[in-house]
């Protein structure tokens, strides 16, 4: 029975340690750039979708209206003084606030999917600027 | 040039008793140099995008915007000729909206002239706001100056007549500003045809002002502020000594020289737009000489709109920007330089921290 166990064991360690041969952590292929961008993608384009409805607030008015391509939402320049809050605060504040008052509905949870998907659609657009935090 | 030209001229800048009491002497000194068959002011609202949200409610935001609007417009000392609606009226183009924005301009005192704007167009191609405010396109004569007043948001007929399913898809559609699915504004053969026959009979020294909504140059095309045949319509005006393009849609301070037709841009009342430039993966062609306004402060909701007191004089125009939340610009032709210039922010380093745009 003991010897059983060992083999067992064994078995467990060699095939642990297979796998973690397998999944190198510093490796990975064009294939997996490929995949997790898709991912990536997948979730702008539903921030997208979003970013242009009006049914995300309660009186029909889009993100979009204003701010075309998310437009002056300045992503690289969070978390900064936001002057009007009286605080140092991330993006997501500011499109809480955007929500709560010029689309007249709810803040959503700082990890609500798609509060995710909105701040990935915010900073696809603005690709390539330069972190600038806390600037004004 | 002389200072009288960019002087306020009596503009009421709020409706309390002191700003009138202290504009008053203003407009008599201005009396002093005005010429009044040539001279003469007017006014212009645009953009008011009034939103119908459903039963009797529209978007509050907007409905306030116009609203202030034509409550300041209607103190204005001495009265304008005329006012300008430069288009927009509705955001989706329903009876419902243009019916209650067509209410609201009904407080204004004076005779107003309306311009189309593709969120009135799209969902019946201008029929109902045919019948609320006219014909899409026509010209008038006042003091001397030949007015014109275009509808520049037309597009290519299959865009408009055969790829949507439903009217409400099409005006939904186009009034994305940044929706890829839209199509360039344009004037279009027929209006361009009528615009050259109306121009023929005008004698080339008098003043022509155009009215259009979208800018009749190209700017940036993603998001419209552009008309696809605008060489087409310059080319029309370019005989003339002074013609201007005064538009709206773009909801921002804009102004420009091409040749020798000045334009220049008026305020939305219900929400700015970032400039084009500003859009990280754009390449707009920006006009070079426009010293932006201030950048937009959400916190104030009627930060940077507004609405504008125009004077005409010897056929050229200023702006006078009143804006809700911001210092009021002035901006107008100089004749000397041959092109608008501000009368606040003429060079760069003059320029304050808020019109820096990124």
């Amino acid at each position: 029975m003991r010897r059983i166990l060992t083999v067992a064991m064994a078995g467990v360690l060699v095939a642990g340690g297979l796998m973690a041969w397998m999944a190198r952590a510093d490796e990975f292929t064009t294939e997996d750039q490929e995949r997790w961008q898709g991912e990536f993608m997948s979730v702008v384009k539903e921030g997208r979708a979003l970013w242009t409805s009006g049914e995300l607030g309660t009186n029909g008015v889009a993100c979009a209206q204003c701010h075309p391509n998310a437009a002056n939402t300045h992503p690289e320049t969070y978390p900064k003084f936001q002057q009007q809050l009286g605080r140092v605060v991330p993006l997501r504040d500011m499109i809480n606030w955007c929500l709560q008052h010029p689309l007249e509905g709810q803040a959503l949870a700082l990890d609500d999917p798609k509060m995710i998907a909105l701040e990935s659609y915010i900073t696809y657009e603005r690709r390539g600027v330069k972190l600038a935090p806390g600037k004004h | 040039m002389a200072e009288h030209r960019w002087s306020r001229r009596g503009f009421i800048r709020a409706a309390g008793t002191a700003a009138a009491a202290s504009a008053l002497p203003l407009s008599v000194v201005e009396m002093a140099f005005a010429d009044p068959a040539r001279n003469f002011r007017i006014a212009y609202i645009s953009d008011a995008h009034i939103q119908h949200i459903r039963g009797t409610q529209f978007v509050r935001n907007w409905d306030r915007g116009l609203i202030r609007a034509v409550a300041e417009c209607n103190l204005l000392t001495p009265a304008p000729d005329f006012v300008v609606f430069g288009g927009d009226l509705a955001q989706l183009g329903t009876k419902e909206e243009l019916d209650h924005g067509a209410e609201m301009l009904s407080a204004l005192k004076y005779k107003t002239y309306h311009v189309m704007g593709e969120h009135d167009y799209y969902l019946d191609l201008g029929e109902y706001w045919s019948e609320l405010f006219g014909p899409h396109w026509h010209s008038f004569d006042h003091k001397g100056v030949h007015f014109v007043i275009l509808n520049s948001v037309l597009t290519y007929d299959d865009w408009t007549h055969n790829r949507w399913p439903s009217a409400q898809q099409r005006m939904l559609e186009m009034a994305g500003l940044d929706n890829p699915n839209g199509s360039p504004f344009m004037v279009g053969e027929k209006q361009r045809e009528w615009l050259r026959k109306d121009l023929a009979a005008v004698d080339k020294s008098t003043p022509v002002v155009v009215f259009s909504h979208s800018p009749i140059q190209k700017i940036y095309k993603g998001w419209n502020f552009w008309t696809e045949d605008a060489d087409e319509v310059q080319a029309l005006l370019k005989p003339f000594r002074k013609p201007t393009v005064v538009y709206g849609h773009v909801h921002q301070i804009q102004y420009n020289q091409i040749g020798n037709i000045a334009f220049q841009a008026v305020m939305a009342t219900a929400w700015p737009w970032p400039y084009p430039e500003t859009y990280a993966q754009a390449e707009p062609d920006f006009p070079p000489i426009t010293v932006p306004m201030n950048r937009a402060n959400p916190f104030f909701e009627r930060d940077a709109t507004g609405w504008q007191g125009i004077d005409v004089e010897a056929g050229r125009v200023t702006l006078n920007y009143r804006l809700f939340n911001n210092t009021d610009r002035t901006i107008g032709f100089d004749p000397a330089k041959k092109r608008p210039v501000d009368r606040d922010f003429p060079d760069k380093d003059k320029r304050i921290p808020p019109q820096d745009h990124f």
